[in-house]
């Protein structure tokens, strides 16, 4: 392996607590190390740079069934978009859905060297893994679709949690999954007959359990299971106005299960769940006070689903969204429902700074990125492709840099959008140091992933390095100098190899795929209790619902010990 | 005796996986579960092999060996300005990653199969997206199946059975029982009016006249099952109600139920043959179901109107939706053609007649699919993996294809074998060897490997695998 020394940066690595410092960084065997010799290794200058932890995205809808029929669906945002074989790597096409070799080479220019595909259904997982084995340049995880499942419906409401947790401890493993995803809880399985729930109080239909109980078990599942993530929740009543309350309420309701401080919960592309009013017309902002309770709470960390202004592709589970989505725009609309599971929808969209909604949308995003006080419990995202591609991750980096960026895009947005927003109130601005928490260290550790996100000795060398001077240039004003920076790494370092010069790819590399399997108690019980009863669920077999770990190109299992 | 259980039919879209295989001395002796269709491939696919690879020497397709093949056909491919790789549908989706990637290092023109069946549904997906799901959420909760230009009991024989009305669900139970009494009766009226018919002396042949009416069960709670066809298929006996279309009009027909459901009225008496009356009945059993659903197969996308049938076909779910619920899926033919479109979508962008003849991805069906390329003469050499273009494709197209240098990767000698210039044997995926495929609801299962390959055959990935590094080594040679 080669050694290698990334000499005179300005290091930002906020889990270590370094603050800009200028030092040199050196690597080994693919792994950050106290001294290598500086003789036999290759040598960085990264004077004048930036140098960071490789970028981790928590929340970024990248490979399976749902992305892919989001390809197919849209041949026009293809032609516009295309990326030319070369010696090194694999043609591509796509801007807001990227396939799947473009994705890992975009995400590694941009400087991240971990991504997580946020909606698995279970039953489809194996779609999932075959495309992330084609994503190259990044380490990847997958969280499965469990909040619709029927094993989890009915051990819920017989008030069973060591058996459910038995149930989800099985399908982490058959599915290779990572995280507990829970997209609107009870929704989904109402879908089935076209119907949804109200919110988290009320009775999912025909079986007899509300949302709030769903989400109050499955919290409770992940503590036993002690998965290294916490739920990752996509609220009830995403995308509606008025739907802020669902989105308090949906914290509130597993407030009682948190201790010692850590977060028991995390609300998912959060833009999509502050809204207030009671219709379109009225629509105005909720992130004053989702903001205020997650600056009193602990337990609760965030994601943003920033919109930018642009032609996207909206995809998610939520099947009862996405079908009014269609309602509201007339575009072409998909429907996937999947047996016993989940379901999903996709919508193409296209975000104008000259709507009132859009534009209301886009503020509320950033409103709550600078009114949350604790980067580490607030995340960049823009839900991708949903908000935004995640291309456009250098643009929202500039907004949360500088009221100057802020004010300019305000100017061209909808009047009474701007007239309406909070943004002009606040004078905050990020720094570096806080950037470097909400793309990577505080992603990193809501997902404990412990050797990434952070460039401490043993860490995984991922790294990411920027032009850019932060004693020269000053962010709030020079935002333009920020954006271009961060849209092209100077030096994209993965596993201790360069893969990323210059925005260009020099080396094409095969991430790890991480899924959590946990140890339990006794696992033949509950596999044999799944065999017993797996044909009365779907229409495959048992054994050929499992994924075998060989099927992962590089499979990396995390053991975690149940508690069950 | 060792049973192989679990199994995954490597034959129709309904890609069922409950096979049970016996196997002694690596011979299938017997088949379990499977029907008819599919039980004969897993007994009879050791007839007509390929047995050796063969390259074309004066004319004559002689014995070759591995290595001499695979360098003739990656000089064909290099030498080539504009190759065609075609197939795809049933082999694995491991075999059409590589695949993919050949046809990028050659810079040709990559196209599956679906380019001549479910392509025009694939188009209408582009242009209005679709409603559908996985099949078992219609075993659990559909309650109106439409089978429409399609005849699943002879083409997807197990469908009924495993995913929609013979199958037993959560919500919704199956309807076999009513279905074998109601058969009883079938039959003696049939007996009936052949008497009436002899007796009478009428013409005991001609075609009984088909009752419009809707029978009481369609009025019932329970599963319903219609078929929409131009003739009374074995599909339509078993339904609970056959409507008769006139031959290239199922466009009119859906446009009129579009109108129905829409709250408009028909100024007509007759739509393709059917009385309003009639549709009108037909329209509010779709609206009062908790869960329809329209399969559809190549009677609505390769008759008149191709695409703009899938286009009303998909309108008209959506528009039932703000109705009830109602969803729709495609009849796809091949265990994998689904998988095909998959994967070519994921790396490409794009599920079928992708050109990379610039560096990158392209796509317009039209000038980039392999029958209008073929036409208009414009490629050079093609290579054939599962699938016989030769004896499907129209007779301009396989004549045009068979004039240029041609590889075949296929186990079995095929019309379109006989024609190439290389053959390559290869081992079935699914059989003897292993692999990943899509089933028609994009559900992806694992391909069993039961028993060993013939010694002299290698799999569809190995072949690929040769033929590409062989491709970038005489490339990076020239250089």
């Amino acid at each position: 392996m080669t050694q290698l020394i990334v000499k005179n940066g300005f290091v930002y690595d906020p889990l270590n607590r370094i603050d800009g410092e200028k030092m040199d960084l050196a690597i080994n065997d693919g792994k950050i190390v106290g001294k290598v010799d500086e003789k036999k290794a290759k040598v960085i200058d990264a004077s004048g740079m930036i140098v960071m932890p490789g970028g981790v995205d928590i929340h970024c809808h990248i490979a399976g069934a749902e992305v892919n029929t989001g390809r197919l669906l849209r041949p026009e945002d293809h032609f516009r978009d295309v990326e030319a074989k070369t010696a090194i790597t694999r043609s591509g096409v796509g801007y807001s859905i990227p396939s799947t070799f473009t994705t890992g080479y975009r995400y590694a220019r941009m400087g991240y060297t971990t991504i997580m595909n946020p909606s698995m259904p279970p039953l489809e997982a194996r779609h999932t893994h075959e495309e992330l084995n084609d994503t190259p340049m990044v380490d990847k995880a997958s969280y499965p679709l469990l909040g619709d499942w029927w094993f989890v419906l009915e051990d819920l409401r017989d008030g069973m949690i060591k058996e459910c947790a038995a149930h989800v401890a099985w399908i982490m493993v058959a599915t290779k999954g990572y995280a507990i995803k829970i997209v609107n809880p009870g929704g989904l399985e109402a879908w089935g007959f076209g119907q949804n729930v109200r919110n988290i109080d009320d009775t999912v239909p025909r079986f007899n359990i509300t949302p709030k109980e769903i989400i109050r078990g499955l919290c409770k599942v992940n503590k036993l299971l002690h998965m290294p993530h916490t739920i990752h929740v996509h609220t009830n009543n995403l995308g509606k106005a008025g739907n802020y309350a669902t989105a308090l309420d949906t914290m509130k309701c597993v407030e009682n299960l948190a201790s010692d401080d850590k977060p028991v919960i995390h609300i998912t592309h959060c833009q999509f769940s502050a809204y207030k009013g009671s219709n379109w017309r009225t629509l105005r902002s909720g992130a004053e006070e989702i903001a205020k309770y997650v600056n009193h709470h602990r337990h609760v960390t965030l994601d943003l689903g920033q919109v930018v202004f642009t032609d996207t592709t909206t995809m998610t589970a939520d099947g009862p969204f996405q079908y009014g989505l269609y309602q509201l725009t007339g575009n072409k609309w998909v429907n996937h429902d999947v047996e016993t599971e989940t379901s999903s929808g996709i919508v193409p969209f296209r975000y104008r700074r000259k709507s009132y909604v859009h534009a209301t949308q886009w503020s509320i995003g950033l409103e709550l990125g600078l009114l949350v006080e604790d980067p580490w419990r607030i995340y960049l995202t823009t839900d991708h492709p949903n908000a935004a591609p995640f291309i456009t991750y250098p643009r929202i980096i500039s907004w949360l840099m500088s009221r100057n960026a802020r004010d300019i895009t305000m100017k061209r947005i909808n009047k009474r959008a701007r007239h309406k927003s909070l943004l002009p109130s606040i004078e905050r601005e990020y720094s570096f140091y806080e950037i470097a928490i909400v793309t990577r260290a505080g992603q990193a550790k809501s997902l404990s992933l412990t050797q990434k996100g952070h460039l401490g000795i043993g860490a995984d060398a991922d790294i990411a390095i920027y032009n850019i001077n932060p004693e020269l240039v000053d962010p709030s004003r020079k935002y333009k100098a920020v954006r271009k920076a961060f849209e092209n790494s100077a030096y994209t370092i993965k596993n201790g190899e360069i893969v990323a010069k210059d925005g260009k790819i020099v080396k094409s590399v095969r991430g790890k795929t991480f899924w959590v399997n946990p140890q339990l108690s006794s696992p033949i019980e509950v596999a044999d209790d799944m065999k017993r009863r797996f044909r009365e669920y779907w229409t495959v077999e048992y054994e050929n619902y499992s994924i075998p770990e060989s099927f992962l190109a590089a499979s990396a299992p995390i053991s975690v010990k149940a508690e069950v | 005796m060792p049973v192989v259980s679990h199994v995954t039919c490597p034959v129709c879209g309904s890609f069922c996986d409950d096979i049970e295989v016996i196997v002694k001395n690596n011979v299938i002796t017997d088949v379990r579960n499977a029907c008819a269709v599919g039980a004969a491939k897993f007994l009879d696919y050791a007839n007509h092999r390929n047995a050796k690879p063969l390259v074309r020497k004066n004319g004559e397709l002689v014995e070759a060996s591995w290595d001499e093949a695979v360098r003739k056909s990656a000089e064909i491919l290099i030498d080539a300005t504009y190759p065609l790789l075609y197939g795809w549908s049933s082999t694995s989706c491991e075999a059409i990653r590589v695949g993919l990637e050949l046809a990028e290092e050659v810079g040709g023109v990559i196209d599956n199969t679906s380019t001549i069946c479910h392509g025009p549904s694939i188009l209408s997906i582009q242009d209005v997206g679709i409603a559908s799901c996985t099949l078992g959420q219609l075993r659990h909760r559909a309650d109106l199946i439409f089978y429409w230009g399609c005849n699943p009991w002879s083409a997807h024989p197990r469908h009924v059975e495993r995913y929609t009305t013979f199958s037993n669900g959560r919500f919704q139970k199956s309807t076999w029982r009513a279905h074998v009494s109601r058969l009883g009766g079938i039959l003696s009226k049939k007996r009936l009016r052949r008497a009436i018919n002899l007796v009478l002396g009428r013409d005991v042949f001609a075609t009984p006249e088909i009752s419009r009416e809707l029978p009481y069960n369609m009025f019932q709670k329970k599963r319903k099952m219609v078929v929409v066809d131009v003739r009374k298929t074995h599909s339509a006996e078993a339904a609970d109600y056959f409507l008769q279309v006139e031959p290239n009009k199922d466009y009119e027909l859906l446009q009129a139920f579009r109108m129905l459901i829409a709250d408009e009225e028909l100024d007509v008496d007759h739509v393709a043959g059917v009385p309003v009356e009639t549709l009108n009945e037909i329209a509010d059993v779709m609206i009062g179901c908790k869960l329809g659903v329209i399969f559809f197969g190549l009677g609505l996308t390769m008759t008149e109107g191709k695409i703009r049938n899938i286009d009303a076909a998909i309108s008209l779910v959506r528009d039932l939706n703000q109705r009830t619920k109602f969803l729709i899926m495609p009849m796809r033919g091949h265990f994998n053609v689904a998988g095909a479109n998959v994967v070519f979508t994921w790396q490409t962008g794009y599920p079928f007649a992708v050109d990379f003849s610039q560096g990158y991805p392209q796509y317009n069906p039209g000038e980039t699919s392999v029958i209008d390329i073929l036409c208009r003469e414009e490629a050079d050499a093609g290579l054939v993996i599962a699938s016989d273009p030769v004896a499907h494709f129209p007779k301009k197209a396989a004549q045009n294809l068979v004039k240029n240098p041609l590889i075949v990767i296929d186990p079995q000698t095929t019309p379109t074998s006989l024609m190439a210039d290389v053959v390559f044997p290869s081992t079935f995926v699914g059989i003897e060897t292993e692999g990943t495929a899509y089933r028609m609801d994009h559900v992806p299962l694992p391909l069993k490997k039961i028993v060993e390959p013939p010694s002299n055959c290698l799999s569809d990935v190995e072949i690929l695998q040769r033929i590409l590094h062989e491709v970038r080594r005489i490339r990076s040679k020239r250089k």
